[in-house]
């Protein structure tokens, strides 16, 4: 009896539901907490950083004053809004996947991956040019060890701890930009399905759970600019 | 329960907002202002643009209470990791030693 | 009576989830949830024995207090990897990702946990990890102490650090997606009638150790490739010498290593809640404060990290919260003690292999527990700090806790595991020697730890030597008393007793079906109609096990 009930319940469901889930709800409401709960490792792994950075910039505020205002406020505000936008075609991807749109699901998706690469390219020209001016932390790259000669101090900064700046500098953005190189790999797959037609109003969990990781990692970012791009620009100009 | 749809209207409001919120921390940031106020507005702004995209376009706004728990459980987890660590640091030279 | 029905019927109990397909490919890419804790079982006994071995050599060099089996150098890497491995690899995946894996949705009444390729995905991390950490042992080893400390790790050891640390990285990501996946399937997969006061308290420990899982693993993952930065690029993000403050690593590695020893003995509290109950035939009392105590200690365990300070040059002040907050930790333990003693108050106690563990858990835990607080204590924590009384204290929360939680835990539930019964004489006389064997080993290094004898050293001053011969002597008997299960339970696979559905009469839910359970757990779909621990005359619990035996 209560076999032959279970029975049915399955043969009538969508196709996307997995064995071991009772219904489609069950189902999404699974995916939606799990991407919730990874997100909050999320927060923790990256507040282990913060709360580096929160000390050492108490330690040595003008020499990380100093070492900002060496970073391209030109190319941090423009990668802030390329990524601000890609999070809302993202939203928008979501959107069109509800509501059953599947071209702009796809061409938002699309859209929202070349915004992440552009991201990206912006920050390897950054990353680039701390290269060239021997901004890079450590011995890392035998030909050019640090050298802080290049970076403006601000008057009773320290030229020995303003390599405690770039670290945490490099730490930050490279787990962040990681963290858009995963996005842009899960973003294609979920592209390539969804210009399959997987996903619409019934069945969208994926472009779901891959929104919200998307928005996190622009989160992260929302922080990572004031606080690593402009915590000494008035000094300069004021003073 | 079932999901709920954003209006497209939302997003397009809560975007604008965001780059509003980008131009002004940068020319909050141009400005010397008086002590560390400068810091207090940098992170109030995040704080608020942070919230906007939780709130909307991570949907939470929407969502059922247990996603609420989850997400302010991490931040609680973050204060915890802060407050205790500076607890140390920010009281290490109370004593006459260092 | 309606409350016993069983969602099992007899004739699905031949094909179960050992002998529904075979070959090495239908084990390794399984997402069933159960031979997933199998894989994971095989592989936590392997690291065991090998975190055994150092252990032995270690209990041999200590024999004499000359440095004359083990160089200096040696003996460092022998105790540093007999701690990454035991803990890393064996204690803190024991029993969640085995019990835990097979149970959680057994007990809770599902067919699977939530997301089960990620689950089979956490194993095969796990193997990652262990295998980059193998690397490190057989390249050379590390000797830092498993704590890593900078600067010594960062800027001085000569040893494999970064592979070491690498393999905690990895296996750091599967103990993350084992306490994800079970936070997500306890909250939205439990059967129709499972209300969370319905939960077994196995349940609850395991949904406390998965917030500490997936709270504390991300921070000590951030600190290690931190770590590992500054050896490759020589830069001084805890080096004293550049600016920076190698008790920023401290705080950030305890951040997490200390919520871990709850990682390691909450599961355990959980399995010794089902065993005093139920081995008792009564009702736990107070089931909500043993439940929300455990969510207590994983929220509380978070507050206290800075006892593993109080030397290190931390602020005084922040000295004094530590120490009330530590103390203040023992109130949820204390809780459960106190309450699993008043669930054995005129029980009807049956004295099976299962229950000699727990109440040795009891016993040991306690002792651990206390000598706890001594460590809380700022004064008497100068004193002891780096003797043999911290390496006496955490084994025996760490051996004495949770390794006595899982041995009880793994015979409660072989029978559900494999299908046959262990030999239950042979399992009563290995829990006691393993007892007397860790008593032996343990008890006395609190006395020599408590005289000044520092931890880390191959040699030592002659008085200590009586210590660490009774010491070495408990080793062996305890190796001896780990080696007899692990021959008679493989030995009982093919040749013990065959085991009935409910062999313990008992009212769980993982005792409704099968032994072992069909692939899907449950033909149907519980309805879940009692409460935890409500427990019926033997007579009427009989009637589940019974349609095996009549098969048989």
């Amino acid at each position: 009896m209560a076999e032959s009930h279970i029975a049915t319940e399955h043969a009538a469901s969508h196709p996307a539901l997995q064995h071991h889930f009772e219904n489609m709800e069950q189902q999404r409401e699974a995916g939606a907490l799990g991407m919730w709960v990874f997100l909050v490792t999320e927060i923790m792994f990256f507040g282990g950083m913060f709360l580096a950075y929160t000390l050492y910039r108490t330690k040595f505020p003008l020499e990380f004053a100093s070492a900002s205002n060496h970073l391209s406020l030109a190319m941090g505000t423009i990668n802030t809004g390329v990524l601000i936008f890609s999070s809302f075609t993202m939203a928008f991807a979501v959107y069109s996947a509800q509501t059953g749109k599947q071209r702009a699901q796809v061409v938002s998706l699309v859209l929202t991956i070349l915004l992440g690469l552009t991201f990206l390219g912006i920050k390897a020209v950054e990353y680039y040019d701390k290269y060239r001016d021997s901004l890079i932390p450590g011995r890392l790259f035998p030909g050019r060890p640090f050298n802080p000669a290049g970076v403006h101090l601000l008057p009773g900064a320290d030229p020995r701890h303003v390599e405690m700046f770039y670290w945490i500098y490099f730490a930050m953005t490279g787990m962040h930009a990681v963290h858009m190189i995963i996005g842009v790999g899960v973003l294609s797959v979920i592209t390539f399905f969804a210009a399959r037609g997987r996903y619409g109003p019934e069945y969208h969990n994926p472009v779901e759970i891959t929104g919200l990781y998307w928005h996190f990692v622009d989160i992260i970012w929302i922080f990572l600019f004031p606080l690593l791009y402009l915590l000494g620009r008035h000094l300069e100009h004021g003073g | 329960m079932s999901e709920h749809i954003v209006q497209l209207k939302v997003y397009v409001t809560i975007f604008l907002a965001l780059l509003v919120g980008t131009a002004l921390t940068v020319m909050a940031g141009l400005h010397d202002f008086p002590g560390k106020l400068n810091v207090i507005i940098a992170l109030t702004i995040a704080v608020v643009k942070a919230t906007l995209v939780v709130l909307y376009f991570m949907h939470v706004r929407y969502s059922s209470r247990l996603i609420w728990v989850v997400f302010t459980s991490a931040l609680f987890w973050l204060v915890i990791l802060f407050a205790l660590t500076f607890s140390d640091y920010w009281t290490r030279c109370w004593l006459p030693v260092c | 009576m309606k409350a016993f029905e069983t969602f099992e019927t007899p004739s699905a109990a031949r094909v179960n989830y050992i002998n529904a397909e075979y070959g090495l490919k239908s084990w390794l890419l399984t997402r069933d949830h159960k031979r997933i804790a199998l894989l994971y079982l095989g592989s936590i006994s392997f690291f065991f024995f090998i975190g055994g071995l150092y252990a032995m050599f270690i209990r041999l060099e200590l024999l004499t207090p000359q440095g004359d089996l083990l160089a200096s150098t040696t003996y460092n890497k022998v105790f540093t990897q007999h701690g990454i491995i035991m803990i890393f690899f064996f204690l803190i995946p024991s029993i969640p990702a085995t019990l835990g894996n097979f149970l959680v949705p057994l007990m809770i009444g599902a067919k699977d946990l939530a997301f089960p390729r990620i689950n089979l995905l956490s194993w095969y991390i796990y193997l990652l990890g262990g295998i980059i950490t193998i690397y490190a042992l057989l390249a050379g080893g590390v000797d830092t102490g498993w704590t890593f400390y900078a600067p010594y790790s960062t800027t001085f050891s000569n040893s494999y650090v970064i592979a070491a640390g690498l393999g905690i990285f990895v296996s750091g990501f599967s103990s993350i997606l084992t306490g994800l996946n079970f936070i997500v399937t306890i909250h939205t997969m439990r059967a129709p009638g499972m209300t969370w006061f319905r939960l077994p308290l196995f349940i609850w420990a395991h949904y406390a150790t998965s917030l500490v899982m997936i709270l504390g693993t991300p921070v000590v993952a951030i600190t290690i490739l931190l770590l590992a930065f500054e050896r490759v690029a020589h830069v001084g993000i805890f080096d004293p010498a550049a600016g920076g403050d190698p008790v920023l690593f401290q705080h950030l590695f305890w951040f997490y290593s200390h919520p871990a020893v709850y990682i390691m003995v909450l599961p355990s509290m959980g399995v010794v809640s089902e065993l005093i109950a139920n081995f008792s035939r009564k009702n736990i009392f107070g089931y909500k404060f043993v439940a929300f105590s455990s969510l207590a200690i994983a929220v509380f365990g978070f507050l206290v990290w800075g006892h593993h300070l109080f030397v290190a040059s931390q602020s005084v002040y922040a000295g004094m919260i530590f120490s009330f907050l530590s103390f203040a930790v023992a109130i949820p333990s204390a809780i459960k003690v106190f309450n699993w003693t008043a669930t054995l108050y005129k029980g009807s106690i049956s004295y099976d292999t299962p229950m000699l563990y727990a109440l040795g858990f009891i016993g040991l835990f306690t002792v651990g527990g206390m000598t706890g607080l001594f460590l809380a204590a700022l004064a008497v924590d100068v004193h002891v700090s780096d003797t043999y009384f911290i390496v006496a204290h955490f084994h025996y929360i760490m051996v004495g806790g949770a390794l006595f939680g899982y041995l009880g835990g793994l015979h409660y539930w072989w029978p559900k595991i494999s299908g046959r019964m262990y030999p239950e004489g042979w399992g009563r006389f290995s829990a006691l020697v393993i007892f007397v064997g860790f008593n032996l080993t343990f008890l006395p290094q609190f006395v020599a730890g408590y005289l000044g004898m520092p931890r880390r050293y191959h040699a030592y001053p002659p008085e200590f030597q009586v210590f660490n011969v009774l010491s070495s002597a408990g080793a062996s008997i305890l190796g001896v008393g780990f080696l007899i299960p692990m021959i008679y339970l493989v030995w009982s696979m093919r040749y013990g007793k065959l085991a009935e559905a409910n062999p313990w009469h008992l009212p769980g839910l993982e005792w409704r079906t099968a032994s072992p359970p069909p692939t899907e757990n449950f033909l149907a779909t519980p309805v879940v109609t009692w409460e935890a621990y409500e427990f019926a005359p033997v007579e009427e619990m009989r009637v589940i096990g019974k349609f095996r035996d009549e098969e048989v």
